[in-house]
């Protein structure tokens, strides 16, 4: 059978995967976001009690292997909690969350540290509080100077989306595999399948390098590319 | 005792950093418009003395009034007094990500809680004031070293606060940039406002001073109105110090 | 404790043997990931240009490629046009290939970071060019790499468990097989976790005195 007619068959069932893959990839970057930046935050400027909490956090979670992570959350965290008939999608979508908060942490961590002492000194000296000053002058240039290693996250996101075949996440690699399988010609179907990723992770980059041109600011240029 | 025109009033202050004496028990008054200049070697307690007195470092003794308020220790109110004080720093410490006309607004709008346009509109007053007007958009990184001072000037300004610190604005800056610096601070005198300032322009320090203090190891060693300094016995020492500067 | 039971003389010997396994995977793989990845990095700096391409092309195929579907093609793909690979060796071959590929990163970025002038010095020597990178920038660049080569190890280890999903039973292999077994996925892959984390752990302090013992002055 011709390469071309097959994979145009099964051009829907792979673009479902494309989705799916990229819906990883956002919870990912998203929840990772949403869990790295307050997690710098108090690494930086919390308690010595809130650091220990969060060093560990990050710790665990950078130090294990993605997969054990999987496995531990699919097959014995979320059932324990009585959470078991979550669909994998979920569950890789939080593991990948965890898993990139940890490392977003310690992007952001680093962008807050090397925000000079004289800022937060400026700011109070205005009145401000010490939160205010931390939302208001110090955060916005955290982000500004960690956006281009958060950008970095992106490839390896991307292609850590795919351990979550191990949970039966329909995602790209998995529906690659069952067409391997259903149609007994693996060689060319894992190449289209690599060439996929090779495009997304090429048009995810170049997207971000364009946010990171269009949101910076003077004094903050990216040296990224 | 305090008069009706005493803005601050600083009654022993003293700080040490571990071993080191950084402050041993300064006491002093400044009236309303009065400008204070603070002489010295580098490291006797001049720009720790600026501090103590808007906490943002702490005093481990004496007490700091404005309008006979008392700032020391006072917790969370401590914001509402440093929004009175205005305060200069030796760099600039402009707000990176800001242009300058925000760098102006953000505290108008964060701590006083002024409307959008009424902000921008004090800001605009404010860099007219130190001629940063035609550079509201710039960026700090954008701005030459006099001009990110008189930037920072002005967001201290706007806030109208009862009394500027000044600590060695013109430090960090090249020789040809310290006139523009200088002559905005000479306009504020003009005008009124009352000024502590550290300094080691001493040309400046002797034009600009109602009183002249002279600090070493900590310590308020001699003060005197400027124009007492070539005859008063009590500035020997002082004398000694400016001696060394080729400009006198 | 009936757990403390199940751990000890359950879990842990079935874990030693996966254990050996993974350590395996890694040292087969991390000198080879070193050496090839210094090559690539050499060509792209110094190569001809159809080798820069080349190396260029191998960096952005094995960073862009999921390290799992590199495995697949080793795996389960080679054998459809005649190459049949055990699962071990299709592993390593694979971990090789991503390796290699972060590595030379790491590692063209410190040979960038050497002056020009200890180029010009060994030619000047009479060196051939070759020579001259061998002798002298790579040994500079390499060490210069190490904080690098040392996080990518950390990553080694770590994904050295997809090893598993080409039937490998590797460390979180033999792990998967008790915890499905005796259904114990929580305390078997809490502990499968902490052993990682152990190596992980060891690891960065083995480099922070491996950095100490090969610095040089300035």
């Amino acid at each position: 059978m011709d390469l071309a007619a097959l994979l145009i068959d099964w051009l829907p069932f792979l673009a479902t995967g494309v989705l799916l893959t990229l819906g990883l990839v956002i919870a990912a970057l998203g929840v990772g976001f949403i869990i790295g930046l307050p997690a710098a935050i108090g690494q930086v400027y919390g308690s010595r009690q809130v650091r220990a909490v969060i060093n560990i956090y990050v710790w665990f979670f950078r130090g294990l292997p993605l997969l054990v992570l999987l496995f531990l959350f699919y097959f014995g965290i979320f059932p324990l909690l009585g959470l078991g008939g979550v669909s994998p999608f979920l569950v890789g979508a939080f593991v990948l969350g965890l898993h990139g908060g940890a490392y977003q942490a310690e992007i952001f961590r680093g962008a807050l540290l090397s925000i000079g002492e004289g800022q937060m000194t400026a700011a109070r000296s205005l009145g401000m509080s010490r939160t205010q000053a931390i939302r208001h002058v110090i955060l916005p240039q955290a982000l500004l100077i960690a956006l281009p290693g958060w950008s970095n996250e992106y490839p390896t996101v991307l292609t850590d989306t795919s351990v979550c075949y191990a949970i039966g996440v329909t995602e790209l690699l998995t529906r690659a595999s069952v067409i391997v399988s259903t149609e007994y010609i693996a060689m060319p179907i894992y190449l289209v399948c690599a060439g996929i990723y090779l495009v997304l992770n090429y048009v995810g980059i170049k997207g971000l390098h364009m946010l990171e041109k269009r949101v910076s600011v003077p004094g903050f240029e990216s040296g990224s590319d | 005792m305090t008069t009706d025109d005493t803005i601050l009033r600083v009654e022993g202050l003293a700080k040490s950093f571990g071993t080191t004496e950084v402050l041993k028990e300064v006491s002093f008054t400044v009236r309303k418009g009065e400008t204070k200049v603070f002489i010295g070697p580098s490291g006797t307690g001049k720009s720790t003395l600026l501090r103590c007195i808007n906490q943002l470092i702490v005093p481990d003794a004496g007490r700091v009034y404005l309008h006979g308020e008392e700032v020391t220790h006072a917790g969370a109110r401590i914001n509402h007094y440093r929004a009175k004080i205005g305060m200069v720093f030796q760099n600039f410490n402009l707000f990176d990500h800001l242009t300058a006309i925000r760098n102006v607004e953000i505290a108008l709008l964060k701590v006083k809680g002024m409307k959008e346009d009424e902000a921008r509109e004090k800001a605009l007053f404010e860099l007219r004031r130190v001629g940063m007007e035609d550079r509201a958009d710039h960026y700090p990184a954008q701005l030459s070293g006099g001009q990110a001072q008189r930037v920072s000037i002005a967001r201290a300004l706007a806030m109208d606060p009862d009394v500027m610190l000044f600590d060695e604005p013109t430090s960090a800056l090249d020789p040809e940039l310290t006139g523009e610096v200088l002559e905005v601070i000479r306009g504020l005198a003009r005008a009124g406002m009352t000024m502590l300032i550290v300094t080691h322009e001493m040309r400046f320090a002797l034009s600009i001073a109602d009183e002249l203090l002279f600090m070493e190891h900590g310590t308020i060693l001699e003060r005197g109105a400027p124009g007492d300094l070539a005859t008063s016995p009590t500035f020997e020492r002082t004398r000694q110090f400016t001696g060394r500067f080729a400009d006198l | 404790m009936d757990q403390t039971a199940f751990i000890i003389n359950t879990l842990l010997p079935a874990l030693w043997g996966g254990l050996v396994v993974t350590l395996g995977l890694i040292a087969f793989t991390a000198p080879f990931g070193v050496l090839i990845g210094a090559g690539v990095a050499v060509g792209r700096v110094y190569g001809s240009r159809p080798v820069q391409y080349l190396a260029r092309a191998y960096v952005t195929f094995f960073k862009g490629t999921p390290l799992l579907l590199l495995l697949f093609i080793l795996y389960f793909g080679l054998p459809s046009i005649g190459i049949s690979l055990s699962p071990f060796v299709a592993s390593v071959l694979g971990f090789i290939f991503c390796n290699s590929a972060y590595d030379s990163e790491y590692i063209r970025g410190s040979i960038r970071s050497i002056k020009e002038g200890q180029f010009t010095a060994g030619l000047a020597l009479g060196m051939a060019r070759t020579q001259v990178i061998r002798y002298v920038i790579l040994p500079q660049a390499l060490r210069r790499s190490i904080p690098g080569l040392v996080n990518e190890f950390v990553y080694l280890i770590k994904y050295s468990s997809l090893a598993y999903m080409v039937t490998v039973v590797e460390l979180t292999g033999a792990g998967k097989m008790i915890a499905t077994r005796y259904f114990t996925y929580n305390e078997t892959f809490l502990v499968v976790g902490l052993v990682y984390l152990f190596l992980v752990t060891i690891t960065t302090i083995g480099a922070h005195l491996l950095e100490r013992r090969v610095a040089i002055p300035g």
